[in-house]
């Protein structure tokens, strides 16, 4: 790799010992993939996908001191990912015992992300996966150069805002955002971000978001998509709803498999600039219709101990729900619970979003009808909540294909969310 | 003793000698490792249900041998973690070009830890399909992976 003289001289020690440790850490990163150079960090912001303190990664924690004793910390602000603990949320003594002994770093790392440059702001207002939507605030331009870690935020920056940012992992996203350089390869380069896949969706309904996402993911794995067929059900612009879609596919295809950019035709930014000049020569296509899905979802584990257990939980928002998913799913629950001849949600539920969401949320009628029904808001991670080995060993449902990759939640279509809250079998 | 040899690319140097444990598909880092992380199991037993050839088996201090990572961006830091706690592999043998979060953990475990793990890439399709669970794998500086059936025991079956 060929450093200015200025990355060269940090490589060598001008800003200390850690500094270089940084800038040898990247050049290493770099290095195994060819880059020839590094690049700045064009984002206003950074995010980091590590918002918790949790006892286990004391190695973490323990390198970050490093980092602010030595006073190398983040050349930009930047936001995290949601934290784990929120008293909204149902627990109980017991569990709450062992999320204290679990997350016992937690305020040191708190403190820890504040020194290193996270976005001041009201009480847990960075925290959250979806920092790119607009009551956020973190939300980069077309052709940013970033430096993020969350794999939902960096194939939705990728992807539906044309940013360029490679699957970076936690920490390694901190040491671009201090060197303010980050290695060139992969999806910051045009070829990298050409299509290796034509995926036909050919199903005779629009597809749930996160089943196609998971069918996709599981499929091309690391491989860049190039979707047809999707416009139809989602349309041509980037309205809210077609943005919501785009979440939580895009999160599914890079849980269950490891997605960093899609294209879908007539809809995402560079899709609609090149049309199919994105597909490499020799992509592969990948046909998803109605029997596909079905099979994928046929394909998901069951790993409660008791399959029929009745569900004691429900969680939606992994990722973070957008404003217009919570107003849509409150109206629609509204909808079907009367149709049902009920006033409340049969299974404890819990809808997540960023705190800036939420807070616009509060200010709508919407807020209190939907407290009415049993809901409870809150801007936690469900997938740090469910680590808890006492949550780990309830049922609980959801229509988050990443929550159930990660943990023993049990998937189910919103159709089937719907049902179950509504007190219908499934 | 049947053996055979693979040619790979060095990622991050080093020689080891351990015993092989395969994951055919993507080895998603998080899923895998965060329960054993979280329960203190020595043994690091794999906690993904999603990968059928590797749920439940103990992977420290083997050889993991596999496609590519996938799944979440916190997969470097799960690596960085596990070496660094030295419950990490004793190597990783990717049979595809390494992945970002893969590649991540490896030079942060290589630059931040006392207990870097040797990282071989490129290995092949071959390599992949070749290796079974309870091989030797002994792997060279320069990229060489040698698989070797294991010894077999005092009573004539396989360790």
């Amino acid at each position: 790799m060929r450093l200015t003289e200025e990355q060269q001289a940090i490589l060598d020690g001008s800003e200390g010992e850690v500094m270089a440790k940084v800038m040898k850490t990247l050049v290493m990163y770099g290095d195994i993939y060819g880059a020839e150079r590094m690049v700045p960090v064009t984002s206003e912001l950074g995010h980091t996908v590590i918002s918790f303190g949790i006892s286990v990664m004391g190695p973490v924690y323990d390198l970050y001191d490093q980092l602010i004793n030595a006073g190398v910390v983040s050349k930009q602000e930047f936001t995290a990912d949601p934290l784990p603990l929120d008293p909204n949320v149902p627990s109980g003594p017991i569990r709450d015992i062992v999320f204290k002994i679990m997350y016992k770093y937690q305020d040191r790392y708190e403190d820890q992300l504040k020194r290193l440059g996270l976005r001041p702001g009201g009480p847990h207002e960075a925290y959250t996966c979806t920092s790119y939507l607009p009551e956020v605030g973190n939300t980069p331009k077309q052709g940013d150069v970033l430096s993020w870690a969350e794999s939902s935020a960096v194939v939705f920056a990728n992807s539906v805002l044309g940013a360029r940012c490679n699957r970076n992992s936690g920490i390694i996203e901190l040491f671009g955002s201090i060197a303010g350089v980050v290695p060139e390869f992969g999806l910051l380069t045009d070829d990298g971000r050409k299509a290796d896949y034509l995926v036909k969706v050919e199903t005779s309904k629009k597809p749930e978001p996160q089943l196609l996402g998971s069918a996709v993911g599981m499929h091309v794995m690391d491989k860049v998509p190039y979707v047809v067929g999707l416009d139809q059900w989602i349309g041509t612009e980037l309205d809210d709803e077609a943005v919501t879609y785009l979440k939580d596919f895009g999160a599914a295809t890079a849980s269950n498999g490891s997605v960093g950019l899609y294209h879908i035709e007539n809809l995402t930014p560079e899709a609609k600039e090149q049309g199919r000049a994105l597909l490499r020569e020799d992509a592969e296509v990948y046909v998803i219709d109605d029997a596909e899905l079905e099979r994928v979802k046929a394909s998901y584990p069951v790993v409660w101990s008791n399959p029929n257990a009745r569900p004691k939980l429900c969680f939606m928002g992994c990722p973070h729900m957008t404003l217009n998913q919570i107003v849509e799913w409150t109206d629609r629950l509204e909808r079907e619970l009367q149709a049902a001849g009920r006033t409340k949600v049969s299974v404890p539920t819990v809808f997540t979003a960023a705190p800036g969401v939420l807070e616009e949320f509060s200010k709508l009628p919407q807020a209190l009808r939907l407290e009415n029904m049993g809901v409870t808001t809150s801007y936690i991670c469900p997938l740090m909540y469910m680590n808890n080995p006492l949550a780990k060993a309830m049922p609980v449902i959801t229509s988050s294909n990443k929550l159930r990759t990660y943990t023993s939640a049990r998937y189910y279509t919103d159709d089937q969310i719907c049902d179950i809250l509504c007190g219908r079998s499934v | 003793m049947a053996s055979r040899t693979f040619q790979g690319r060095v990622v991050i140097p080093g020689t080891v000698s351990a015993e092989a444990l395969v994951s055919r598909g993507g080895f998603n880092t998080l899923a895998s490792y965060q329960t054993a992380l979280l329960l203190g199991d020595k043994q690091v037993k794999c906690g993904d249900q999603n990968n059928p050839d590797l749920y439940k088996k103990p992977m420290a201090g083997r050889a993991i041998c596999l496609p590519e990572t996938i799944g979440s961006t916190t997969g470097g830091m799960a690596f960085y973690t596990v070496c660094a706690l030295e419950k990490g592999p004793a190597c990783l043998l990717f049979s595809k070009t390494i992945d970002s979060l893969a590649a991540a953990g490896a030079v942060l475990a290589a630059n931040w830890t006392e207990h870097p793990m040797p990282v071989v890439d490129q290995l092949g399709d071959e390599f992949l399909g070749y290796v079974q669970d309870g091989m030797t794998v002994t792997v060279g500086e320069d990229g060489a992976v040698t698989l070797s059936d294991p010894e077999p025991d005092a009573t004539g079956g396989k360790k």
